[in-house]
């Protein structure tokens, strides 16, 4: 059984009337901390420590109970084939170190998308001019779309991260061969 | 049928909420889990984990194979979907017929009456609730026939949406016609189903919505909510109940919900959204959720119950524990949700290493989470990091309280909504209550957080 906020109530009204600022509370299941603030209000800070129990298919199922054949079922959930969101063929990534040159970075952490819906031709392809305002792709982090712009002036020479894949905040998207005049918006 | 090992098939803070329930009921739990939540709070919470794929969704949490396969394996026998994801796909309700097991939530038919947005405008209309002028919107031709008969400004919706997804205005006929094509190519993509209809706009109104608890027999209500702090219709602070609500209203709002799960013979828990005219004091029928809502412990506070525990009842198939004239009403309750955003920057999403979690504790305080020191807030789902909610004998009570809680939350590591909030429930016209939806806007604009303007790249 876990620590519930009725619980924490009941202690708070124990310590309410004591002389008491700080309570910590350690089992092997959990750490709790009750603070006073100079007001007389109380904090909470839980910490669950109990490792998960991880079940895997394929392992003895929990219980015997009507089973089946559901453990190859689950076996073949676990691996889900990996569906990608769009069809188009992956444009290889840039392999390793990042060559000399302008390159377009991940504003933000999450799923790069080169189109604005599965099934529509690409924002821009090797060989598309962009400008400073050009949108080149979509970045979905916690379920919001996030337009990415160019930046600068030139002309897409390679894309470094193909389509449905996660990017990490910063990661080179693709690689942009400057104007003479091309400038980091 | 008896549920005594139940799946959840969900994450976050729902997941730790429904969890305490079946703790307390004595029901095992099995949480079915990505890869980016197999050691997180959920996941140490429940009796069992089992993984159901990889951190994208469509891979994992809104796979209905993955979830009845883990279901199946795990030796389940019943799948509580929580919220979002699959909580509303009929697909699943369906799945889980022909394999027998339980699915928390309303039959795969009445999923389908009211997830369709235009089916669901025409159960309303025929159960006799107020709906607004509008109809569907086949064509962009069609559309603006349709516009110029009920005049504009229109809301141009999507009939797979809801939840506040995929809804524009448009203000003339001009509008109207890009707005259509846009709003067409998104709904496909968004929802597999391009279709659109249309409605009047309702410049200033409320967002008022009714809980619903139902067994398939009888409908019963537990009071209403106000949701008009909405930011792109999503909404950031709920209350319970609806303040500043004349009575006959109040009562007219309740009594429309329970003939609309009376007509669709409702069995679980829903919700019934209407919008409130505030110049007429009008009201109409805006969509149904038909699964428990991320504001549910507003209503929890003021009837007392356990909804989840109301909700794993009546899947059991048991008739409902209490009538109307049972359900009790008393006090008032408000939630902030709390989101993993950066709202001086456009509400920019902030994933990340959650480094520090401090919450309120004491009497009238609840915090609903999933964080604690070194959770990492994973960048695949939505923001919610905790709701905060707050109950007090009056509504005066709760904003003092409300106001108290938010100067003691504190989440390092990622930013946060909670300084909006904090400035939110500072204003005056916060404490008055009974704003429209446009309150939100109106506040922001006149907020510290500047605008920034700056794109990326």
């Amino acid at each position: 059984m876990d620590l519930t906020s009725a619980d924490v109530q009941d202690i708070l009204q124990l310590i309410d009337s004591m002389p008491v600022r700080e309570l910590h509370l350690s089992t092997t299941r959990f750490t709790l901390s009750l603070r006073r603030t100079d007001d007389g209000e109380w904090t909470q800070e839980l910490q669950l420590l109990s490792e998960p129990t991880v079940i895997h298919p394929g392992d003895d199922p929990p219980t015997a109970a009507g089973l089946g054949d559901a453990t190859t079922q689950a076996s073949a959930a676990a691996e889900p084939a990996a569906q990608p969101a769009f069809d188009r063929q992956p444009v290889a990534a840039g392999a390793g170190a990042v060559r000399e040159g302008a390159v377009v970075r991940a504003p933000l952490l999450g799923t790069f998308y080169r189109a604005p819906r599965p099934g529509a031709p690409p924002f821009i392809d090797v060989g598309s001019r962009v400008e400073p305002d050009t949108v080149v792709g979509i970045i979905e982090t916690m379920k919001l779309m996030n337009s990415v712009c160019a930046g600068l002036t030139g002309t897409v020479t390679e894309i470094l991260v193909a389509d449905a894949q996660f990017a990490p905040q910063g990661e080179p998207l693709m690689r942009i061969a400057l104007d003479a005049t091309g400038a980091r918006g | 049928m008896r549920i005594r090992r139940l799946l959840i098939a969900n994450r976050g803070e729902i997941a730790v909420r429904i969890l305490r329930s079946c703790q307390r009921l004595g029901i095992e739990t099995v949480l079915a889990a990505s890869d980016a939540d197999l050691d997180a709070v959920p996941a140490r919470a429940a009796d069992l984990v089992i993984r159901i794929g990889p951190g994208q969704a469509t891979a994992s949490y809104l796979s209905v194979d993955a979830v009845t396969a883990a279901a199946l394996a795990a030796g389940a026998d019943a799948i509580h979907p929580g919220y979002g994801f699959l909580s509303e796909n009929p697909a699943l309700a369906d799945a889980c017929d022909g394999l027998g097991l339980t699915f928390v939530g309303p039959s795969a038919t009445v999923l389908r009456a009211v997830g369709d947005k235009l089916a669901a405008r025409g159960h309303a209309a025929a159960a006799g609730l107020p709906v607004l002028p509008g109809g569907p919107a086949g064509t962009a031709a069609q559309a603006a026939q349709l516009a110029g008969r009920i005049g504009y400004p229109v809301l141009v919706k999507a009939v797979g949406g809801g939840g506040g997804r995929g809804l524009r205005p448009a203000c003339d006929p001009a509008q109207l016609a890009a707005v259509v094509e846009v709003a067409t190519a998104e709904a496909s993509a968004a929802f597999a189903d391009p279709r659109l209809y249309l409605e009047r706009y309702v410049t200033a109104g409320r967002h008022v919505e009714v809980q619903l608890l139902g067994d398939g027999a009888s409908v019963i209500h537990l009071g209403d909510r106000d949701c008009s702090v909405q930011r792109r219709y999503q909404k950031l602070v709920e209350e319970a109940p609806a303040p500043l609500l004349d009575d006959a209203l109040r009562a007219d709002l309740r009594a429309a919900a329970v003939a609309f799960g009376t007509h669709l013979g409702y069995r679980g828990l829903g919700t019934v959204e209407f919008l409130v005219d505030t110049a007429t004091g009008a009201f109409y029928f805006l969509e149904m959720n038909a699964r428990i809502q991320v504001e549910h412990p507003v209503t929890e506070a003021i009837c007392g119950l356990d909804l989840v525990a109301e909700q794993l009842a009546v899947a059991e198939g048991q008739p409902l524990r209490l009538a109307q004239h049972d359900v009790r009403l008393s006090g008032h309750a408000i939630e902030c949700r709390i989101n993993a955003e950066d709202w001086t920057r456009e509400f920019t999403p902030s994933p990340g290493t959650v480094t520090a979690a401090v919450f309120p504790a004491g009497h009238g305080i609840r915090v609903d989470t999933h964080l604690q020191a070194d959770v990492t807030v994973p960048p695949w789902y939505d923001s919610l990091l905790a709701k905060l909610i707050v109950s007090g004998a009056d509504r005066q009570q709760a904003v003092a309280r409300l106001r108290s809680a938010l100067t003691r939350c504190r989440i390092d590591g990622v930013a946060t909504t909670i300084g909006l909030h904090e400035q939110l429930v500072a204003q005056p016209e916060f404490e008055r209550g009974g704003y429209d939806t446009g309150f939100f806007a109106s506040f922001l604009a006149g907020s510290a957080a500047a605008p920034a303007g700056a794109g990326s790249g």
